[in-house]
């Protein structure tokens, strides 16, 4: 076999999939009150803390599991779970990352995250969540210096009650949908990002998920704060070992954007999306909202969206703020019996509030795929627009591509235009590519890319390679 | 409610000579309503449009029971001038005539199917309430070969005898191999808070041609649903052209298989509404086999405190390769009270089709305003030659000359 083939077969099978040996502390399985008390406490939490996640928990029991989503699954049991897991090693937190367990640091190496400073070239400032609890953050100190707080959402707790307290389930409050609420009552960790006033963050901040530990829910969650007049660009990606068996991922990411602030917020998303026959993989069901509280100013959000058995999200933008934009850039690949439903909400809310959503889908294998989406003008957003753009690309007969946008206009001052196109690769380009020397399966990474180019482009650069190079892969084996 | 139903159920099949089984079937027919209720807001398929909310506020309590026994006069001056036409005449819900005169003998063929009862995929509740109290149903067949001279109009009329009624009514029709049909819906209203519940069931052949033309431009303050199956064969082409004006609300609903090859439809639709009126027009394309097509384009003039929703789906079935789907909705909002829901859908399982639909609303364009009133014109004048442009695109579609000038004349539009 030559290199090129091998190569080739390394990038085929899903390179994360391995798991690591790992002692774990985990709470109880099951959901209960003493399982949220065991978190909290473990955590060491105020009391307020605990109160709001009792709160959600008294909530969660009245709601009933959603069941309009197009892709269906088996009822998950949420008794089955353990809701908290974490490394043995990390039970005192080490002081410094070379007090770390080498096993972390050997599997975040394997993940391409070089936790350790060397990776300084980088420039770029890592959270690492494995399993319940974030196990390191890089570049502490640099970001210290700009007043720019950027730790576990846990330490932020102890250290920024004022802080957390107030935006804490200001933009996804404890009485949401079911899954989010399930969030609220039981999340264990994720980052924590305050962007001081005028401040513009002199780097990309970054969180890497990782699900380790099997019949694990990771709940984690995530809250970004831009005072006024500050800028930040935080990056999210996410890899979990091949299981047999489905593990659920409900995250909450919540984004407050004060004056003139702007949040830009990407996400690759590489779960484990199951074997061939669709055995395993991660479901996907995270809630991330932002809001534009202040004038002027601007939440982005970018996803790939390779992985994950089912992925059922709505990145949404609540346009509170007069002058306020957002923005909803997306690819989602889905391949063999992968299932996505993602979209996103645009809630015009203020005067002259602007949105715009870029959505580009590819299925291939038996998979399928659907972009739902909401953009509701108030009748007080006067002047407000927004323009939707929401492509699909069928490759086989075995998939299905479904586009559901939902389109409310309730002031004569606003315009909204939307389109949709699905379509197949056509001949000719293939035909034009492999007449210039490319084999087929280039020839559709080629046409495929620049399907995606206009989302590809919003991506940090360091991101966007990565992600151009995750887009082949995804499509690896589902030509001819 | 429910006693109502059972009540009015029973007054009006006493009066019929039905067989046990068929009293059976429209008890079960009814139970399932019963269960059911009106369509409510929690159905994804109305959730722009609530109609139990709407018939509680604009009607209140409804009555079922409608005594068909004596004849209404036919009022001839409702008849459509100035164009040759078969007539189908319903008073408040009954059949008073029906009238081929133009045609050949023996080419048309009226049946009696009123022991049948209709039953459609993509339906609702409504469906059971008609089949439950419609207690006459007429298929209407076209030969083998024949296309009919003049167009049929169908007149909906009511008069000021009823109040808060619902009125159930039912036909059938079947487009034999390379028939055609020219059908017109004309709705005359002399009554008020009235609900009108109509099925049609359309069987085309293959090469069979039906254009159905849904005329409701008088102002009344009834509320309208209607539901129009479409099956289409081979080559068959279906056009359907909704003017969605008169109610004080309306819902049109289309469910259109395209079964066989070549098969094509077309739906397109203008809402102008003004006061408190709410009209929606549903619209599913079924492409179930290869090579089949369909154009959907509805228009949308929105003033005072009215609101139009458009839900249009097209769905391809994985053997429906080379499908060809176009959907676009339009909606200009001239009032800050008014407002345009839309939810044009895509479910596609195939992978060889070209598909795509577009939306937009927004207000008149003030450039355009300005660019006519430089020229002379008053802003009125800018105003509505712009609105009238805007809905014209929609009309010039029709097909039938004849027809396009009709209803061109009644929505005041000159070229």
């Amino acid at each position: 076999m030559d290199n090129r083939q091998k190569e080739i077969n390394n990038l085929k099978d899903y390179k994360y999939g391995f798991s690591t040996d790992i002692e774990n502390i985990q709470a109880p399985k099951g959901l209960n009150e003493d399982v949220i008390k065991f978190i909290s406490n473990i955590k060491k939490e105020p009391a307020w803390m605990l109160e709001f996640r009792l709160k959600a928990f008294e909530r969660f029991k009245v709601l009933k599991e959603p069941d309009w989503q197009k892709p269906k699954f088996p009822k998950i049991d949420y008794q089955d779970l353990y809701y908290y897991s974490a490394p043995k090693s990390m039970k005192d937190k080490p002081k410094s990352l070379d007090e770390l367990d080498p096993k972390l640091l050997e599997t975040y190496k394997k993940l391409g995250i070089p936790l350790q400073e060397q990776a300084r070239l980088n420039g770029i400032a890592v959270d690492a969540v494995f399993d319940s609890v974030s196990v390191a953050t890089t570049f502490k100190d640099e970001l210290t210096k700009q007043g720019i707080i950027f730790c576990p959402i846990s330490e932020a707790i102890q250290n920024h009650p004022e802080l957390v307290k107030k935006y804490l389930g200001s933009v996804i409050p404890t009485s949401d949908h079911f899954f989010a609420t399930l969030n609220s009552a039981v999340f264990t960790d994720g980052s924590f990002v305050y962007i001081p006033e005028g401040v513009r963050c002199p780097m990309e901040l970054s969180t890497y998920f990782r699900i380790n530990a099997s019949n694990t829910g990771q709940f984690e969650r995530t809250l970004i704060i831009a005072d006024k007049g500050s800028y930040v660009s935080y990056l999210e990606g996410c890899t979990a070992p091949m299981r047999d068996e489905n593990q659920l991922h409900a995250a909450n990411v919540e984004l407050v954007a004060l004056d003139d602030a702007e949040i830009k917020y990407s996400t690759v998303q590489n779960w484990y999306p199951g074997d061939q026959d669709g055995k395993g993989g991660i479901y996907n069901f995270v809630t991330k909202r932002g809001l534009c509280k202040g004038k002027n100013s601007k939440i982005s959000w970018t996803q790939v969206e390779t992985g994950s058995a089912i992925t059922w999200k709505y990145p949404s933008c609540i346009l509170k703020g007069d002058n306020s934009v957002g923005e909803f850039y997306s690819i989602a690949i889905t391949n063999n019996h992968q299932k996505a439903d993602t979209g996103t909400k645009m809630i015009h809310l203020g005067k002259n509030t602007k949105s715009k959503i870029i959505s580009k889908g590819i299925s291939a294998g038996s998979s399928d795929m659907t972009y739902r989406g909401l953009v509701d003008i108030s009748s007080k957003a006067k002047n407000s627009t927004n323009y939707t753009q929401c492509d699909s690309l069928l490759m086989g007969n075995k998939c299905g591509a479904h586009t559901v946008p939902y389109i409310k206009n309730k002031n004569s001052e606003s315009n909204i235009a939307h389109e949709a196109t699905t379509s197949k690769i056509s001949e000719e380009q293939l035909h034009y590519c492999q007449q210039r020397g490319l084999n087929p399966e280039e020839a559709v990474g080629l046409i495929v890319n620049g399907f995606c180019k206009e989302v590809l482009q919003q991506l940090p650069m360091e991101f966007a390679v990565e992600a151009q190079k995750l887009v082949g892969i995804s499509l690896e084996g589902s030509v001819g | 409610m429910k006693e109502q139903l059972q009540k009015d159920f029973y007054n009006s099949i006493k009066n019929l000579s039905l067989s046990q089984k068929d009293i059976e079937i429209k008890k079960f027919c009814l139970d399932n309503f019963i269960d059911k209720g009106f369509p409510n807001k929690k159905e994804e398929d109305w959730k722009f449009s609530d109609l139990n909310q709407i018939i509680k506020n604009n009607i209140g309590e409804l009555s079922f029971y409608n005594d068909q026994a004596s004849t209404n006069k036919v009022d001839t001056s409702v008849f459509v001038d100035g164009l040759e036409h078969n007539k189908i005449v319903f008073i408040n819900g009954r059949i008073e005539k029906i009238d081929f005169e133009y045609e050949k003998k023996g080419q048309i063929e009226i049946i009696d199917q009123s022991e049948t009862i209709n039953e459609f995929e993509n339906s609702n509740s409504l469906s059971d309430l008609n089949n439950a109290f419609t207690n006459k149903c007429f298929k209407i067949l076209v030969k083998k070969g024949y296309q009919l001279a003049k167009p049929l109009i169908i007149y909906h009329t009511t008069n000021s005898k009823i109040w808060s009624k619902n009125i159930n009514l039912r036909l059938n029709f079947e487009l034999d191999k390379d028939s055609s049909l020219r059908l017109i819906d004309l709705f005359n209203d002399a009554s008020e808070k009235n609900f009108l519940n109509i099925f049609y069931n359309f069987e085309l052949k293959e090469n069979a041609v039906l254009k159905n033309y849904k005329v409701d431009k008088f102002e009344n303050k009834n509320i309208k649903y209607s539901f129009n199956n479409i099956d289409q064969d081979k080559n068959s082409i279906s056009e359907t052209f909704i003017l969605s004006s008169g109610s004080n609300f309306s819902k049109n609903e289309i469910n259109c298989n395209l079964n066989g090859v070549y098969a094509s439809a077309f739906v397109n639709g203008v809402f102008s509404l003004n006061k408190e009126k709410h009209h929606e027009i549903r619209s599913i394309i079924n492409h179930l086999t290869e090579n089949t097509k369909s154009y959907q384009l509805i228009k949308s003039v929105l003033d005072e405190s009215s609101k139009a929703v458009y839900q249009g789906k097209i769905f391809v079935n994985s053997d429906a390769q080379k499908t060809d789907g176009y959907q676009l909705s339009k909606a200009i909002l001239l009032n800050k009270e008014s407002e345009f829901n839309a939810k044009p859908e895509l479910e596609i399982y195939a992978d060889d089709v070209k598909c795509s639909h577009g939306s937009a609303s927004g207000s008149l364009n003030e450039d355009s305003i300005f660019y006519l009133m430089s020229r002379g014109l008053s802003y009125q004048q800018s105003r509505e030659l712009l609105i009238n442009g805007f809905l014209l695109d929609v009309v010039e579609k029709i097909t039938d000359s004849e027809i396009k000038n009709l209803i061109k004349n009644m929505l005041g539009i000159k070229e």
